[in-house]
């Protein structure tokens, strides 16, 4: 066989040489070209933010890729979920029923982050937030992950503009907050996670009402854990605090959802605030069914879940 | 020929897209999944034309970048990947592909590949990642793409050469 260099190697390879090796140089030229393509679409999309001119690409490439997504998702999930296979006969029922606990629950917890809110009026100028109470909620099932390698942990789902989706909207399941809307196609909708590097959300320990920002850590940290940093550096966070999420109108994040638990907590000398660890509710490495809070009224063209649990 | 070969490479590359996106991360190590498309970027790049596979590395990584999951900056797997083919295209004029050189040149590609993707991350954005998480994610990545080898590079480097009746050896 042939080896890395060496005169022998060489020498044979030059001696042999066919006709394909003569016509297969890796040209420079070409390398210089996509290289500046791959630095052209970088600089594009850096530059553009929100607007970026790659954004209606990506939707075109999402609008072909999203159904597709979809299919294979629905093709592979029989092997894939082998285990729970036999326990879902009907499982479209157990959805909705567990889908519409999920629902009933999670206005409780708004309505009493609301009134909490509503107490703390001098406090904080979010009672805003708790004007939107009345939400529904699209119900979508996880399709594609996005690969770790890529440093972020994004997912698509199988709801999009069509089923009333639009981008920054909440994305929640079972038992707590999974992420936010990032941008939507007509069938499919990509999410990003509480997990992703890039992803902030505004948090509240619920014990004490602080406020703080609740980074994502990468979802191949240990147990996926998030970073909670409050904004008054006095306040010491206690272990097993539940962090919901703080809200605001206008905002991606729809209030009072819980995010996790806090499980350290620890004094940032650098930044002078008090950092804890949470421990997000939602296991990140199981997400099946997922549902998108959206206004009520929202057209759909599925059935969605209203604020009281009912099905329309 | 090339003509027929080239549609056969980038249909490779979607179905790979699809199961690295849909299928494996239910087997996946912290998210962490086998990157197929790479693996079909070296099979072309050790059996097309060397401008073919450039050319594949390059849509390859585009669609990585712009396929529904992905939000990081568009063009750094194109970047990337870009780069595995021009190597890989190197590679493959001083070694003859045995099952040995195979393995290696994808371990080398899925290294420098993913290496390329998280430096253009650390200049560009996402500055979230400290260095030593880097290095983890990138040795599974390897470990993975390594371990898929034997199951993916022959059947697609057979497929790729049968197409061409040149390479048929």
């Amino acid at each position: 066989m042939g080896t890395f260099g060496g005169p022998e190697g060489r020498e044979r390879r030059w001696r042999g040489l066919d006709r394909l090796e003569a016509r297969n140089p890796a040209p420079r030229s070409l390398l210089v070209a996509l290289v500046l393509a791959s630095a052209t679409l970088m600089t594009l999309d850096q530059q553009g933010g929100d607007d970026s001119p790659i954004e209606p690409v990506r939707r075109v490439v999402g609008e072909a890729f999203g159904p597709v997504e979809t299919v294979t998702a629905a093709v592979v999930r029989p092997f894939t979920s082998v285990p729970s296979w036999f326990r879902s006969k009907d499982s479209l029922a157990d959805e909705i029923e567990r889908l519409e606990a999920e629902n009933s629950d999670l206005r409780t917890r708004v309505q009493t982050a609301g009134f909490d809110r509503n107490r703390l009026e001098q406090y904080d100028a979010l009672t805003a937030a708790a004007e939107e109470l009345g939400r529904s909620l699209v119900p979508a099932r996880v399709v594609a992950y996005g690969p770790s390698q890529s440093f972020s942990a994004t997912v698509t789902i199988d709801a999009g503009s069509e089923a009333g989706l639009g981008p920054d909207m909440t994305v929640v399941n079972n038992d707590g907050l999974v992420g936010r809307v990032l941008r939507v196609t007509r069938s499919t909708a990509t999410v990003l996670l509480l997990l992703d590097p890039e992803s902030i959300v505004g948090g509240r320990v619920g014990s004490s009402m602080e406020i703080g920002f609740v980074h994502g850590a990468g979802s191949f940290r240990e147990g996926g854990s998030l970073d909670l940093r409050l904004v008054d550096d006095s306040v010491v966070p206690a272990r097993h605090d539940s962090v919901v999420t703080w809200g605001s109108a206008g905002g991606p994040y729809h209030p009072g959802v819980p995010i996790g638990r806090v499980t350290d907590v620890y004094t940032s000398l650098r930044e002078s605030s008090q950092r804890a660890v949470v421990e997000p509710y939602v296991d990140f490495s199981a997400l099946d069914v997922v549902g998108v809070m959206v206004p009520v009224g929202t057209p759909s063209d599925r059935a969605i879940i209203e604020a009281d649990g009912s099905l329309r | 020929m090339t003509r027929g070969r080239v549609p056969v490479a980038f249909v490779a590359v979607v179905v790979a897209l699809l199961l690295q996106v849909s299928l494996f991360p239910h087997v996946a190590w912290h998210g962490i999944v086998p990157n197929l498309c790479l693996l079909v970027v070296v099979a072309g790049a050790l059996t097309l034309p060397a401008p073919s596979a450039m050319v594949l590395g390059f849509v390859a990584g585009v669609a990585l970048d712009l396929a529904p999951p992905a939000d990081h900056l568009a063009g750094r797997w194109a970047l990337a990947l870009t780069l595995v083919a021009f190597l890989a295209a190197r590679v493959r004029q001083d070694v003859r592909p045995t099952a040995i050189a195979v393995v290696a040149t994808v371990a080398a590609a899925s290294f420098v590949g993913t290496s390329v993707f998280a430096l253009t991350g650390l200049l560009l954005d996402d500055p979230a990642m400290s260095v030593p998480e880097l290095l983890a994610v990138i040795g599974v990545a390897v470990v993975w793409d390594v371990l898929l080898t034997p199951f993916v590079l022959p059947p697609l480097m057979k497929l790729f050469g049968r197409l061409d009746p040149r390479l048929a050896t």
